[in-house]
């Protein structure tokens, strides 16, 4: 009696069992010759074969192959429709070594996963995908995918696909071989026993290429849907070579090393290098917690497009921020970049900000009526309404509020720049508040301001409304005048 | 007495789904769909008992990931002069 020894068997990256319901634990859930099956093999051996099992991400699809964690005894994760290349690449970027694998059928990815993914290919995430074309949709009963061939019928095209109605059919890895990123993309089909090994082979081959690191790797897998196209298995097998073949030709339309790509993490500059109060690299000691605590402001700058709102606000939760304070600055503004209103919500605390959202300010800049009418009512009792006028509108009030008129577009005419109005409101408001010391209001503006001499009229418009406050008119007779 | 086959085939008929595309794959025709059904009501492939090459084609083919173990024979064990002598051939290499 001679000895034999195994030369093929199930997978050790296969489960023993596959627990997706009480009976049936030793069959995967696939129609008898599908080629779901096949292609889950040559990944599986291909996994264990280079050693990859412990690192391996698997990203099932909607689709048939929908229940491939049931399969794999491997990371898993199952992606909403289309998503696949947007999961991986979540999971590639987040656990670079590990091993991620999407599996996608054509409706899955030619279709509503068109979009995701182009861009993983387009960006050369590092992963692989195995998409696995059969010309339809399976698990949903056989409608029209976009990769259906011309004249194919399926429920929704149930005299045949005709061009002039559905389009033609999506050549995915040519149309993927039109970007530069990928390094590997190629096409092959499980029509018969030559094209199934030349399967095996594209597949180890895209696995190799990411355990190296090599780049984004895509294999299209040509698959016979038996069920769906109502033909023996057999049957299916040559229906692929002889229908899909020349359709969707075979062969490796990628096959190329990029050079090294660098470092893909973005520049991480501190807060003070971005409010050049350091070198690039320098620690950041030129930011001072503050000696005392200041006290926190919640305000509203609002006005018309034009007038600076949005930049006020920056400038004051840059202040903020030289001040060690925690900020937000959250800017709201129509599609006109002048004219429209505008406004922006501006948030200086002294403990991480919950929320950006300012629903009852402690200030309200309001640099025109509308903005006056439209935010007056939301302002905190007690707040603060300052107004680009010399009086508020005839018989309009604010009664929770007190209220300074400061007329900042006429001081700012007289200084010689309209658009310094900003800053006289924010020298009133400074003035007013004590939030922040005044002179960091001229350090933020001198990294904002290159020109010296507008830098100056913003120097003494900043004066101006701190004076225009000390000189006010007690605010309880302007409210009731 | 005919040799023993190089190959053998063994099939799990709780796995097949009767299929039949290892029948079709099978360079020699070793195997076939038994007549009897499954207590799934398929048909299962079985090998004839004769032929198999040992190949693996079948199992490539199968879509089940373990419905197929495919065996090769081993070599028959080298004599204790075999051995020497290629030890030999290595040494003056």
């Amino acid at each position: 009696m001679s000895d034999y020894r195994v030369i093929e068997a199930k997978s050790s990256v296969f489960f023993d069992r596959y627990e997706r319901k009480p009976e049936l634990q030793q069959q995967t859930h696939y129609c008898p010759g599908c080629g779901h099956g096949v292609v889950h093999k040559l990944i599986a051996e291909a996994i264990e074969d280079l050693g990859l099992q412990d690192r391996t991400i698997l990203v099932s699809p909607v689709g048939c192959s929908v229940f491939a964690y049931y399969y794999f005894n491997t990371g898993n994760v199952q992606a909403a429709h289309g998503r696949t290349p947007a999961v991986a690449t979540a999971l590639k970027r987040s656990h670079p070594e590990s091993i991620v694998i999407g599996y996608q059928g054509d409706g899955d990815l030619a279709a509503i996963g068109m979009s995701e993914i182009v861009h993983a290919a387009n960006r050369g995430e590092k992963f692989t995908i195995f998409f696995v074309n059969n010309a339809i949709y399976g698990m949903t009963g056989g409608q029209m995918a976009p990769t259906t061939l011309v004249g194919q019928m399926s429920t929704t095209t149930p005299w045949g696909r005709r061009p002039s109605n559905e389009g033609f059919p999506l050549h995915m890895a040519e149309l993927l071989a039109t970007l530069e990123a990928p390094v590997y993309i190629e096409r092959v089909a499980l029509c018969d026993n030559k094209n199934i090994m030349r399967t095996r082979k594209a597949v180890r081959k895209a696995l190799e290429l990411q355990r190296d690191a090599a780049g984004f790797s895509f294999v299209e897998i040509l698959s016979p849907c038996p069920t769906i196209w109502k033909m023996t298995p057999a049957e299916a097998r040559n229906w692929v070579a002889e229908k899909m073949l020349p359709v969707f030709p075979l062969g490796v339309l990628r096959d190329r090393k990029l050079p090294p790509s660098g470092n893909a993490v973005p520049p991480q500059h501190s807060v003070a290098e971005l409010l050049e109060l350091a070198a690039p690299g320098e620690a950041p000691s030129t930011l001072q917690p503050p000696r005392a605590p200041l006290p926190g402001l919640a305000v509203n700058i609002a006005g018309f497009g034009g007038q600076g709102i949005l930049l006020l606000g920056q400038v004051l939760a840059e202040m903020g921020l030289r001040a060690g304070q925690e900020v937000s600055w959250l800017p709201s503004y129509g599609p006109e970049m002048r004219s429209g209103s505008a406004h922006c919500h501006v948030c200086l605390a002294n403990e991480r900000v919950g929320s950006p959202l300012v629903e009852h300010p402690q200030v309200l800049v309001a640099m025109n009526e509308p903005s006056l009418r439209k935010f007056a009512a939301q302002v905190a009792a007690d707040g603060l309404v300052l107004y680009n006028r010399d009086a508020l509108p005839a018989g309009f009030s604010v009664p929770q509020a007190r209220v300074y008129c400061v007329p900042a577009s006429e001081i700012a005419d007289r200084l010689g720049a309209a658009k310094t109005a900003n800053m006289v409101m924010l020298g009133a408001l400074l003035e007013l508040t004590h939030a922040l010391p005044a002179e960091t209001a001229l350090a933020v503006l001198q990294t904002k301001v290159r020109n010296p001499a507008l830098l100056e009229i913003n120097r003494h418009a900043l004066d101006a409304g701190a004076e225009r406050i000390r000189k006010a008119v007690p605010p309880a007779i302007l409210t009731t005048a | 007495m005919p040799s023993e086959p190089r190959g053998k085939v063994t099939i799990n008929s709780n796995e097949c789904k009767g299929c039949g595309l290892c029948v079709d794959a099978c360079p020699p025709k070793c195997l076939e769909l038994a007549p009897e059904l499954t207590p799934y009501g398929v048909h299962p492939a079985r090998y004839l008992g004769s032929a198999c090459t040992g190949c693996g084609i079948c199992f490539y083919a199968c879509p089940e990931p373990g419905a197929i173990t495919v065996y090769r024979m081993m070599p028959p064990p080298k004599s204790p002069a075999t051995l020497s002598q290629e030890a030999n051939r290595a040494a003056t290499l």
